[in-house]
């Protein structure tokens, strides 16, 4: 068959096509869900943030735009929105354009996998935390690039730090999470929280403590949250990569970190704490609670998460840039592997 | 293809950090060599906030200066002018009244409260604590509140005068001032309960910035910066001048001179201010607030200037000419701001204004020490040594 004779509306003219068209129509519907629930939690999760930590340093957070200030990251967004979009002279103009576009980009793919509730995924793939993991490496490649590109030194510390700190730490993330994938047997998202319910414990987050542990830093490193902020250190590199960057250009990497923070409390969520389904001995005792939306435990479980990050950042200083590496490769690595053998040891004595 | 033709050429790279860079506090520049991430050269600029304080003083009467000083190191205005004072009096050899030197060291001991408050906010700051820097900015807002119930003014406050202070305190002043002093050992300890034993505080600022307390003595260092390489020395109590021979306090110090050990001792030099205000308030004796010789140095009583010939003109050649009686010669008079020592020398040729002053400002001394700090540690290092040196360049340029 000639390629090139073959049109996608002959396709669609062949019997049973029609099911195919209605699967990528409800696959837009889905995305466009997806999005628009993400996004929108995204902008209130700056508002979150910031009235969280407002009241851990004894003030109050954003107060005058609405009610409590709730209308406040709509007022961010249209400012960033109607700021000036300065280049600098210098810059690799190419790169410097797509370079925001990466790290969004590489951050919302990684929404098509995640389970928000039973079998509701995007993209119900058998690889969907290697996917994951892929698109959050990827994501790095954004922050390089704009380092790289913008032409100036504190960008290119920051990217360099970047390159280096997501390299090391997306390791020991990928080391953490493959105790999980050996306690599920699979990759599936879906797979995963399902063996997760069936489980004794109801989630994976008691047996795989440490794991859980390594996780946590790892994705604090992968996401440039505190105390792993080095890439755009404010103190020393006044922002870090996208120093140059204003309007909306900077929104889009503002608006990828938060992105990433809410891809990594999904995952958290969907492999430590059994995603949209609840313990079943929680259930016995409360047993209303199963009337709960799966939908709704697994927000909260994200938000508790997103929490703890704004929890951590509220508290501690930052590392430097070598005690991060050192961290990340004489302990997390290394607390990784002891993890995977041990997961290993148990479910091999158990059999 | 693909085939390298000469081995890889790394060079360093030349970082200009500042004046406007967020943790140079104010407008120091430090052009850095960098290896990578190793700062292997590291030159201060200085001189950004040059106001030419010394030589402005040279056309002012010796009451005019003294607000000038207040603009020396802006958050700590009261002990700069209390220095200054201490080196006028000295010169024209008044005799402050005991309740004015009680008062005087009351306010100095805030301004150390408020100033270490300071450093300690933007040094944890520039390490990445941010909440520490919002807590204790709460009890700067508390001394600044008590300076204004004081005077009148926060920040620039001009409130002690040569001969004594401008005004008497206020019986609710010094109740505030008690509660404050109740309050404070607490905010002292909530602060340290967020970085002093925190890991990442700890590895960030052990052996970071060692300074021995020879070397730390050759380049001229003092305040907590001498103190934290071992060094018991502190003006208050080798030279006391006010009422600090009166009240009972403890200068720590540090064993390894390093960043960790000057947060330490200034964390405990908070504790003795807090102690020395309290028994400066306990003590503080009744009397007279300026120095009696009104027609010679002191501005006599404004009532007294309404009312009667003689003393209008003496107040009016005091303002204009400034103190006619000044003997000649020359003083240096040092004096503890929370910054390390603060000098003033003075030449006086027998003119109301001084024929010149120079001042020895701690800030400068220890930008000086900065690139032995930080060569050959990393660029985040510098940021930690910026914040331990306690800069304000205000005093840094003049």
């Amino acid at each position: 068959m000639n390629i090139f004779e073959y049109s996608i509306f002959e396709y669609f003219l062949k019997p049973g096509s029609f099911d195919v068209l209605v699967n990528i129509i409800i696959i837009l519907v889905k995305i466009a869900i997806v999005l628009g629930v993400v996004m929108f939690h995204v902008a209130y999760a700056t508002y979150f943030e910031r009235k969280t930590i407002g009241r851990m340093q004894v003030r109050m957070g954003p107060m005058e735009v609405g009610p409590h200030g709730l209308l406040q990251p709509i007022a961010d967004m249209l400012k960033l929105f109607f700021k000036e979009d300065i280049i600098p002279e210098k810059a690799d103009k190419t790169i410097f354009y797509i370079a925001p576009i990466v790290s969004l980009m590489a951050a919302m793919s990684s929404l098509a996998v995640i389970p928000f509730y039973k079998d509701f995924a995007v993209a119900n793939i058998n690889i969907g935390l290697l996917f994951i993991l892929a698109m959050s490496s990827l994501g790095s490649y954004g922050i390089i690039l704009s380092g790289w590109s913008s032409d100036s030194k504190y960008a290119f510390l920051g990217g360099l730090r970047s390159s280096a700190q997501v390299l090391s730490y997306e390791i020991a993330m990928a080391l953490s999470l493959v105790g999980v994938m050996m306690m599920a047997g699979s990759l599936n998202m879906n797979e995963i929280v399902k063996a997760q319910a069936e489980y004794p414990t109801g989630l994976y987050l008691i047996p795989q403590i440490i794991g859980f542990f390594v996780f946590v830093v790892a994705a604090l490193a992968e996401t440039n949250r505190t105390p792993f902020d080095l890439p755009e250190a404010e103190s020393e590199l006044v922002a870090g990569y996208f120093v140059e960057y204003s309007g909306m250009r900077f929104a889009l990497f503002y608006v990828a970190e938060y992105v990433g923070m809410i891809i990594m409390g999904c995952l958290a969520a969907t492999c430590y704490f059994g995603g949209w389904t609840i313990p079943w001995y929680i259930i016995k005792i409360l047993p209303f609670l199963k009337y709960v939306p799966g939908v709704v435990w697994f927000t909260l479980k994200v938000y508790f998460v997103v929490f703890c990050y704004y929890w951590i950042r509220a508290t501690v200083p930052r590392y430097r840039y070598d005690q991060l590496m050192s961290i990340g490769w004489k302990l997390l690595i290394p607390l990784a592997l002891a993890n995977i053998a041990i997961t290993g040891i148990i479910k091999v004595m158990v059999k | 293809m693909g085939r390298v033709e000469k081995p890889l050429e790394t060079r360093e790279i030349t970082l200009n950090m500042g004046p406007q860079h967020p943790s140079t506090h104010g407008v120091l520049r430090l052009v850095l060599q960098l290896d990578g991430e190793t700062v292997v050269k590291c030159t201060p600029y200085v001189g950004y906030l040059h106001r030419g304080i010394e030589k402005l003083a040279e056309g002012m009467t010796y009451l005019q200066a003294l607000p000038l000083t207040d603009r020396l190191d802006y958050i700590s205005s009261m002990a700069n002018n209390v220095g200054y004072c201490v080196a006028v009096e000295k010169l024209f050899g008044i005799e402050v009244p005991e309740r004015a030197k009680f008062i005087r060291t009351m306010v100095c001991e805030m301004t150390r409260i408020s100033s270490h408050i300071i450093w300690i906010a933007t040094h944890a700051l520039d390490l990445g604590a941010m909440t520490v820097f919002l807590y204790s900015f709460r009890e700067r807002e508390w001394i600044l509140d008590l300076f204004e119930m004081l005077c009148g003014a926060r920040l620039t406050v001009s409130y002690p005068r040569i001969g004594g202070v401008r005004n008497d305190v206020s019986q609710e002043f010094l109740d505030s001032l008690y509660k404050f002093t109740e309050e404070f050992p607490k905010r002292i300890e909530e602060y340290e309960t967020l970085i002093d034993k925190n890991r990442i505080w700890l590895k960030r600022t052990k052996g970071i910035g060692v300074i021995s307390a020879e070397e730390a003595i050759n380049w001229g260092l003092s305040g907590p910066m001498l103190r934290g390489s071992g060094v018991k020395y502190d003006v208050r109590k080798a030279f006391p001048y006010d009422a600090y021979d009166k009240v009972d306090f403890e200068v720590p110090i540090g064993k390894n001179g390093d960043v960790y050990d000057r947060y330490r001792c200034r964390m405990e030099e908070l504790r003795q201010s807090n102690r020395i205000i309290r028994q400066c308030i306990e003590k503080l004796p009744p009397g007279p607030i300026m120095a009696p010789d009104a027609p010679k140095f002191t501005l006599p009583p404004k009532d007294r200037v309404l009312a009667d010939m003689e003393s209008l003109i003496h107040h009016f050649v005091l303002i204009t000419k400034g103190p006619m009686a000044a003997p000649e010669g020359e003083i240096y008079v040092a004096t503890e701001v929370p910054k390390g020592e603060l000098g003033f020398y003075i030449v006086s040729d027998g003119t109301g204004r001084p024929y010149r002053m120079r001042i020895r400002a701690p800030s400068f001394v220890h930008t000086s020490v900065l690139p032995r700090l930080s060569e050959g540690h990393l660029v985040a290092d510098v940021i930690a040594n910026i914040g331990t040196i306690d800069i304000v360049l205000g005093e840094c340029d003049r």
